[in-house]
């Protein structure tokens, strides 16, 4: 019988943190194709239709920007998150949280109008996100209460709350009784960035600089420091006077602001209203954008442009396969796994041994 | 009196895959794994059990291959986090998003199909006793199993020799190593009882619950069992409690909602989620009664030096 073991390497592996993830977009688009030829579609033409024609055509790259920008952002503040060793996977219910806030201005005062009006919902967006997340990390702080659990009920809470919010007191008046807002002003509308050659919005650029600036402060920052410690060894930060419930507070704080940013940017920017559902699941395929881009800003703006690519292949290959839409989340589930394993690399040499002398 | 029963009875079948499914986990987390996956598990479960059912004609088939299809998706994330030593937060979360994916493109073609269910018990003379006479022996067969597996749980756990080998790999991987107990291979079983747990609970979804196929339909149960093992200090007969629990909050949930009290549905229908929230909130309080059962090794990965 085979058996596989791992060796510790002494130190990790500079070589495979920087071969992992393409290893694993191999390792994905290989199980990709075979996924394509049992479904019946010849796997060649399939993975082309998926991952590269979305890429010939300028509107199409207008729509992998605006795909990315909310996956980059909220992407971003969860590696600050999770490399603090903070596990906020409810970064969806606080995306909700920041569109609703943000959309207050448009749709209870319409009349409002004028340059000041974006700026401040904006605001009120990351606002939003930020008090969401806060909810997890207080309870985490205070009460040592899973922040896992407590952010993920918290998603199921939001979206039934955006449900009621645009069915009930926020349905458009005029909109002959869809479930949906009315639709914002052009005053609250996140203006495109080139707009004669796609509707790609400000979004991206957002995306852009929350990398840049997250990078800078992870890796030429006191803070950034602290909070890489605290997440490799909590007792070591705490012997260096790093505070413990301030991290946790902190670093929730960020990724739920990001998110609400990513919410209001996307009903702003992108849909221009708010509805029942606002988000393919951005909040958890950003979980997946977060170990690809290897919890490093600068990666997480490359991963988060794969990752989009997924969502914009799965409906290519929807109208021109005739496959479904949820093939995308396969993918998506197929590359975190081989995210994951192909990490292993990074710290473990591996062996394949046979039966003697094997313990285990 | 009817209506008493009425209510009584759609809390068991509201606890059975809640109670299932968090058992399964409740053993995995004793060995010392927390996998995050059990919403993906219970959801390929459902999805499976459901088209066993339809190709065959027979809910029991159904059921089997429910157990098989959480057991044999287990097996994944048994591979990455016991032989790679990935890190198991990352992965079970990539197990539930691979689940839910799959389930919706393996269950497309089954939307709107009806269902068949998993027929009730009703032993005559018995189920006809007012009140306790349905409760006790007219349930559907799920429940008699999730029954015997909490029972079970708790006699394992406590009363034999492999149940306190898993107690001592979960509290300890390094000492039971070095005590020539083979860590590993326990995990990859706990594992996969979890998961042959899950798919079951899964598969009570829709053979049982509400016999046909929904896209997500479990709607967060997985995550619900895994807070329930969180509220029941890693105790098997806590989790029937807290499983009845929530139980009886979605029922409440729903009878609320037939009344058409002034609350709005989704206010109602949040309500479980909250609940979790509010029990994990007065439990971790309590943090002497926690940190008593915690398994030590939860979620560490172990490599076996050689």
């Amino acid at each position: 019988m085979m058996r596989i073991e791992l060796i510790r390497r002494p130190n990790p592996s500079p070589l495979y943190s920087a071969l992992s993830p393409l290893l694993a977009l191999a390792i994905t688009a290989a199980l990709g194709a075979i996924m394509f030829a049992l479904l019946g579609k010849a796997p060649s033409q399939a993975l082309y239709s998926y991952f590269i024609e979305p890429l010939t055509e300028t509107w199409s790259i207008h729509e992998l920007l605006i795909k990315a920008a909310p996956l980059i952002l909220i992407a971003v503040g969860l590696s600050v998150c999770f490399l603090s060793n903070n596990w906020n996977i409810g970064a969806e219910g606080q995306f909700i949280a920041g569109a609703v806030a943000g959309s207050i201005l448009p749709i209870v005062f319409p009349d409002f109008r004028g340059p000041l009006v974006l700026p401040l919902m904006l605001l009120m967006g990351v606002i939003g996100g930020m008090a969401y997340a806060a909810i997890p990390a207080i309870l985490k702080a205070r009460f040592n209460t899973s922040e896992i659990l407590s952010s993920l009920m918290l998603v199921y809470v939001a979206q039934l709350f955006l449900d009621w919010i645009v069915r009930g007191p926020w349905r458009n008046p005029e909109g002959f009784n869809f479930p949906e807002s009315r639709s914002f002003h052009a005053d609250a509308i996140l203006p495109e960035i080139v707009s004669s050659s796609g509707r790609a919005h400000y979004g991206f650029v957002f995306a852009l600089v929350a990398a840049l600036v997250m990078w800078f402060i992870l890796n030429r920052t006191l803070k950034g420091f602290e909070i890489r410690v605290l997440g490799q060894s909590p007792r070591a930060g705490r012997f260096a006077g790093f505070s413990y419930t301030g991290t946790v507070i902190t670093t929730f704080l960020i990724a739920g602001g990001l998110a609400g940013l990513a919410g209001i940017s996307e009903v702003s920017g992108a849909i221009g209203q708010l509805r029942p559902t606002i988000s393919p699941g951005y909040g958890f395929t950003a979980i997946i954008v977060a170990f690809l881009g290897r919890l490093n800003p600068i990666g997480i703006v490359a991963a988060g442009l794969v990752l989009a690519l997924s969502y914009l292949g799965g409906e290519a290959a929807q109208i021109s396969l005739g496959v479904s839409n949820k093939v995308s989340n396969v993918f998506q589930g197929i590359l975190l796994f081989s995210v994951l394993a192909c990490d292993t690399l990074i710290h473990y040499r591996i062996r394949i041994a046979g039966r003697a002398g094997a313990t285990g | 009196m009817e209506m008493t029963e009425a209510i009584l009875l759609t809390i068991a079948t509201a606890a059975t895959p809640l109670l299932i499914a968090a058992l399964g986990e409740l053993i995995v987390e004793r060995s010392g794994v927390l996998n995050l996956g059990v919403e993906g598990m219970m959801i390929m479960g459902a999805v499976t059990g459901f088209a066993a059912a339809q190709a065959t004609g027979s809910p029991w088939i159904g059921l089997l291959a429910a157990i098989a299809a959480g057991g044999a998706f287990s097996l994944l994330f048994a591979f990455l986090t016991l032989t790679l030593a990935t890190n198991q937060v990352a992965t079970g979360l990539s197990l539930t998003i691979l689940g839910l994916g799959l389930s919706g493109m393996i269950g497309e073609s089954f939307v709107g199909l009806p269902g068949l269910k998993l027929q009730s018990l009703e032993i005559p003379v018995l189920s006809d006793i007012p009140l306790v006479g349905r409760l006790l022996f007219g349930q559907d067969p799920v429940f008699y199993i999730s029954i015997a597996l909490a029972a079970g749980t708790w006699w394992f756990i406590f009363r034999t020799r492999a149940g306190l080998t898993l107690r001592a790999v979960g509290d300890s991987h390094e000492s039971a190593h070095a005590l020539g107990i083979r860590v590993i291979r326990i995990r990859y079983l706990a594992v996969l009882f979890g998961g042959a747990c899950a798919g079951l609970a899964g598969g009570h979804l829709s053979l049982v619950y509400t016999p046909q196929w929904v896209e997500n339909m479990t709607a967060g149960r997985g995550w619900i069992a895994l807070a329930l093992v969180v509220f029941a200090s890693w105790l098997p007969l806590r989790v029937v409690a807290g499983a009845y629990l929530f139980g009886a909050v979605t029922i409440a949930q729903f009878h609320a909602q037939a009344q058409g009290i002034g609350i709005p549905s989704q206010f109602l229908s949040a309500l479980p989620y909250l609940a979790t929230i509010i029990v994990l909130v007065l439990i971790s309080t309590n943090r002497r009664m926690t940190m008593r059962n915690t398994p030590a090794s939860l979620g560490k990965p172990f490599v076996p030096d050689r």
